[in-house]
Parts: structure tokens; sequence; C-alpha cells
């Protein structure tokens, strides 16, 4: 032992310490090797074209920001809450977007919410059979259900045939093409990515706790006000973050079953693509992107990202 | 065995501690009897700690006290009002969780006030009393920290803060020093035992701990497979132990199977294969010719080779294993007829000292044995 304590002093042991932040620093490029294949394969294939599309907005047909120009100059009014806002056809579109992606998500947490609240509360076991319910239709393709609403709410659909026969309506109800049918499809297809986080939040919290409270005397609608409720807030925001985000650049289904004041931003941006006016697309775009980032980085600013990622951790 | 029979009324009476009784309580989850019929008369301001292994049932026993479970059948009395159907936040129980349950998003304060907030207390009220509580507790000046911010041993003196706050007649502790690291908990055991003396209140305390049963209670009701063993304050149940759970489950000790042979008066003769006649104090309920153990403590047993004397067993050996632990020696003999003794001899001048493969004699007080 005493040789080996004296080997290790003086410049064998500055050798072993060099060897050991050799060791370590191939720890950390084994860790960047195991990344570069994903982030080439982003970069090449997602990352460029969404740049050059975006850039399009600056140059195409012309260098300039002309293709913003129709969005800043006001031409109609619309109503809202009783007050004449003065806003273009375009501006209108994205105020509309918002209005939907907002009712969609609050619609979605009402009704997600509980569901969440029921999972969380059995059994593991019992939460991944019922589980499958929430996800069945998550797996299913957004264009195929999206195609079902429409054989629900046509008007020779399912709903109105069933009315007329029951003789409860003389004349079939206006279901499809409406906003209401957006909602009920979007709604249907957001519900799993609120369903998913708030119940990951909420199976992290400690059972304990609760009963910790009602121990201390709080009735269970205190328990769920004062402990349970503040506790699933991380899911709570996450969940609203991803549905509020991911519905605000919806295609399919608001094209299938909306009428035709419900255009949302990507319809529009789809229709200036079609009519081959790029530059004006990449433009619209791109304020969807800076409007999506902009309700992202409010979100964690008001609520801090490790609230919105984190978990219900004590 | 009848447990309400055994109250031993503590000195300290006239606390604010309440009385509480479990009358043939049972518990049973489908086919699975969890505590099976056990009654539990518990004097006010006593301090009882149910022990047992896992799966003994003396958790269940506190949650139906706490009112987390509610039993299949019984009743609990607490100061002679039934309470086996009165939902928790009614019952007026302090209890202290194994992992604390300290709510993470609100501060130690905001912790202590909440089941004062419960009771409508107004706020300088609020203030007034966990700022008391807290210096109970040893911690004052902590009513912003958050409960992550403390240390394990915080955390603990802190959950117990939050369960006297609101002063409980009754506190229920369930394996309240289990997390924490040896030292840590002696310490606290101490606290806890102080506190217990100081404010009165009737403490009931679970773990599996037999030392810290030992040391904390007032009296210990030994549980196993959902029912009582044997109920009684620490020196009883280490030096008479009625059953061989009861025998195994707090210290150690050695068991010497046999047959007992014939009795007198209050003395039983145990015929031990290979060792001949031991002589133990005779219990009620065994008859003569049926198989019967013989219990003795390691600590008990002395090694000694002048002869053998009027009222000790002796037995002659082989010294199997010497284990060497400072204050003493614990050597194991192996016994003609295939049977071990354990036996700890202290470690000073004057005690002979055996190597593995000595013959050994070694003899215990007929009355420091007992049958089981």
């Amino acid at each position: 032992m005493a040789a080996l304590t004296h080997d290790l002093q003086g410049a064998d042991r500055e050798g072993q310490v060099a060897r050991f932040q050799h060791l370590r620093r191939r720890e950390q490029w084994r860790y960047v090797l195991l990344l570069l294949p994903a982030v080439v394969f982003l970069i090449a294939f997602y990352g460029y074209p969404v740049a050059a599309m975006l850039t399009r907005a600056f140059y195409d047909p012309v260098p300039g920001l002309q293709n913003f120009e129709p969005l800043v100059t006001a031409r109609s009014t619309v109503e809202f809450l009783g007050l004449s806002i003065p806003m273009n056809a375009y501006i209108r579109v994205f105020w509309i977007t918002l209005q939907i992606a907002a009712v969609v998500t609050i619609v979605s947490l009402l009704l997600g919410y509980p569901v969440a609240y029921a999972l969380s509360s059995v059994s593991a076991s019992r939460a991944n059979l019922l589980m499958i319910f929430v996800l069945i239709p998550f797996w299913t393709s957004i264009l195929v259900r999206s195609y079902a609403w429409m054989v629900l709410l046509g008007k020779e659909g399912i709903i109105n045939e069933a009315l007329l026969a029951a003789g409860l309506r003389t004349e079939p109800l206006v279901l499809l093409n409406t906003r209401l049918a957006v909602y009920l499809g979007m709604i249907h297809i957001m519900l799993p990515f609120m369903i998913l986080p708030l119940y990951a939040v909420m199976r992290g919290i400690d059972r304990n706790l609760l009963r910790a409270a009602g121990n201390l005397g709080a009735p269970p609608s205190a328990v769920f006000r004062r402990i349970f409720l503040p506790l699933s807030l991380p899911g709570v925001a996450a969940g609203c973050l991803l549905v509020f985000i991911l519905s605000l650049g919806f295609y399919i289904t608001p094209a299938l079953l909306g009428g035709q004041k419900d255009v949302m931003v990507s319809m529009l941006i789809q229709q200036q693509i079609s009519l081959l006016k790029w530059g004006f697309g990449a433009a619209l775009a791109l304020v969807l992107l800076i409007l999506a980032l902009g309700i992202y980085a409010l979100f964690t600013r008001v609520l801090g990202v490790e609230r919105v990622f984190g978990s219900a951790r004590t | 065995m009848t447990v309400a029979a055994q109250v031993r009324t503590p000195e300290k009476i006239g606390g604010l501690g309440a009385r509480v009784l479990f009358d043939r309580i049972e518990k049973r989850y489908g086919p699975v009897i969890a505590v099976d019929e056990v009654s539990l008369d518990i004097a006010p301001g006593e301090f009882v700690t149910l022990l047992g292994p896992s799966g003994s049932g003396k958790t269940t026993s506190l949650m139906m006290l706490a009112g987390f479970e509610i039993p299949t059948a019984g009743e609990i009395y607490v100061d002679d009002d039934p309470i086996a159907a009165v939902p928790p936040y009614r019952r007026n129980i302090g209890m202290v969780f194994q992992n604390y349950a300290l709510f993470p998003h609100m501060t130690v304060g905001e912790n202590i006030a909440f089941p004062l907030q419960m009771r409508k207390i107004g706020r300088s009220e609020i203030a007034r009393q966990t700022r008391d509580v807290l210096e109970l507790v040893g911690l004052p000046g902590y009513e912003g920290r958050y409960p992550k911010q403390l240390s394990g041993g915080q955390q603990q003196r802190i959950a117990v803060a939050r369960a006297l706050v609101f002063n409980p007649r009754v506190l229920l502790m369930d394996e309240p020093l289990g997390a924490l690291d040896k030292q840590l908990r002696e310490h606290l055991q101490l606290e806890i035992k102080a506190l217990h003396d100081k404010l009165g209140v009737t403490i009931i305390y679970v773990t599996h701990d037999q030392e810290e049963a030992l040391v904390m209670s007032d009296r210990i009701a030994v549980m196993n497979n959902g029912r009582i063993e044997q109920c009684g304050g620490p020196t009883d149940l280490y030096d008479e132990p009625e059953t061989r759970f009861v025998a195994t489950f707090i210290g150690e000790s050695n068991f010497i199977d046999g047959v007992l042979a014939r009795a007198d008066g209050a003395i039983g003769y145990v015929e031990a294969p290979g060792l001949g006649s031991l002589r133990a104090p005779l219990k009620p309920g065994i008859a003569a010719g049926s198989p019967v153990a013989l219990t003795v403590r390691p600590e008990k047993i002395i090694a000694h080779d002048n002869g053998a004397s009027s009222h000790l067993n002796t037995v002659d050996g082989t010294v199997a294993d010497v284990v060497f632990v400072g204050e003493m020696r614990r050597y194991v003999v192996a016994l003609p007829g295939g049977q071990r003794l354990v036996l700890k001899a202290q470690n000073r001048s004057g005690v002979q000292s055996f190597n593995r493969g000595d013959a050994i004699r070694v003899g215990w007080s007929v009355d420091d044995c007992r049958l089981v």
C-alpha cells in the first residue's frame, strides 16, 4: 500500500488525472455521436426546406416586405363584445383561428380533466386498460375521423336521419359545414393530447397528500381545491399549450367540416400556395409561426418552463 | 387473550389525551383478513406502539382509526364516541405520515396553517399558533421555507408540528422515522417522547422496529397475521413473552424444543433430546406430555465450569462459533442432540473467553426462561 501511495504522487498522479479527463471527454463525445444521425436528418430534410419556404416571404416575387402589406392595411370591421374593431380579411382569419383554438382548448380541458382524474384514481392496471379507449381514436387517421363526422353530421347523415325518422324534426338540421362541426371534430382529435399530459402529472401526485389534507380537517371539496388542483396545474398548462398550438395549425378538419366563414390560417396558406402566390403564403406561415412561438413564450414566462414540462414531483 | 384487561393506567393522566378503544375490529379485503378481531383499550395520554412485521395489520389498524379505511366489523371509540363511520376530516385526530406528506406547493407556514384554516381560525391567531408550534418542535422562523428546502429530520419535525397545531386529542404516527438514518432516528425518538410527556396527548405509533418500540412506548401491542399476539409494557414483553412469535420478534431468543414431562408445583420439567431434564416456570394451559419450547435470552445464559447449582439449568456443549462485538462476545454453542444456543458474554476481566471448538458448560437461572 505504501508503495502504491507513493507512486501516485508526483508525475504519475498527474498522468492519472489526465487519463480520467480523457475518459470523461470520450464519454461526452459518445452522446454527441448518438444525437448526430437524427440531427443531420432533421437539418437536411426539415430545417432546410422550412427555412427555404419561410424566407420566400422576403424575396418572392421581388425582394422586400410587400408580402406583409395585405396584413396591415385594414379594409373591414369585426364585431366583438359589442365593439366594432377595424380588421382586414386576413387578420380576421388569424382572429378566427385563435378563437377556434381557444374554444377547442377550453372545452378539451373541461372534458379531459375529469377523465384524467378518473384514470389517475384507479389502479395502474385498470388505468392502462381504460387508456386504450383514449388512445384508439388517437391512432386513427385524422382524415378518416373527419370523414366519419361528415357521415354523422351531414344533411342525410345518421343524426338527421334519426331525427326525421323519430318525427322530432320535419326537415334536416344544418350541422355540417358549421362552426359547431369544426369544434366537434377538433375537440375529438385533441382530447388525447389534453388527457395524456394531465394523466401523467396526476399520476405523480402522492395520494398520501390527499389523505393528509383530509386528516387535517379538509372536506373533499377543499382537498381538491387546495391540494389536487394546484398540484395538477403543470399538467393543465402542458395540455393546454399542446392543444392550443396544435389547433392553430389545423387544416383538414376545418376544411372538411367547416363552413365558408370558418377559414383557418393553414387553409388560407394552402389557398395562396395553390394560387402559386408562394411569397404571400410564406408570409402568412411566418406570422403563424411567430404567433405560436409568442404564445409558447408567454406560457412559459407566466408559468415557468419547469412547471409546464416538469412533473409534480415533491 | 383479553387485551382490555391489561390496561396499565399511566401516571400522567389529566393531559388532553383521549381514550381510544378498538372493539373487535375486523378488516377484510375480499377473502383476505387484514385485521382479525382486534381489541385494544388505550388510556388517555398513553403512548402505545403497534409493533409487527409488514402485513401484520398494524398500518391497517391505524388507517381505520384515522378514517382512511372502514372496518368490516367492530367499532372504534374515541372517548366513548363511536367513530368508525365518521369521515376523516371530522375526526380531529392528528397524523404523521411515513413520508411526512407535506404539501410541496405550500411553505412550512402554509402547511401548518392548513388545519387551522380548515377550522376557520382567524389570521392573527393562525400566525401566533404557527409560531408557537414551530418553537415547540425546535424550528422557529422556518415559516417561509418550502418542504423540499428542508432536511429529512426537519421535514419530520414540520410534519409533527402540523399534526399537533390543531390540538388533536390523539396523535397517530405511521413509521415516522423510517426514512431517517440511525443516529437522527435515535435522537428524534427521545424528542417525540419528550413531546409526549409535555403535551399528554394520546399517541398511537406504528413501527416494525422493536428497539424503537421498546425505547418509546408505555405499552406495545405485538401484531402478527392481523391479530394482537401480546400487549404489555416493554419489560413484560421482553421478559415474559407469551408466544414464540413475540419471543422472536422482540429481542433475540433461544428455543430448546422438547416435551413437558411433568409438573411439580410452579416448576415444569422439559425433556429435551440429549439434554436431559430442564426446568422452567410452569405456564397454565400446557398439559404434561405435550410438545413445548423453552425460551431464554442470550444475555441471561452464563458460561461457567464450576458445577451445577440448584436453580440453574446447565448443559454441556461445544463452541461452534465466536463473534467479537466489542462490549461482548457472542457464542454459538452446539448442544448434544443437535440444537444450538446463542449466548452473550460481557467483555470484562473475570469472564472466561472461549475459542471455537472448546468444550463449554452453560447455564441459566430457572427464573430467566419461559415456556412458549
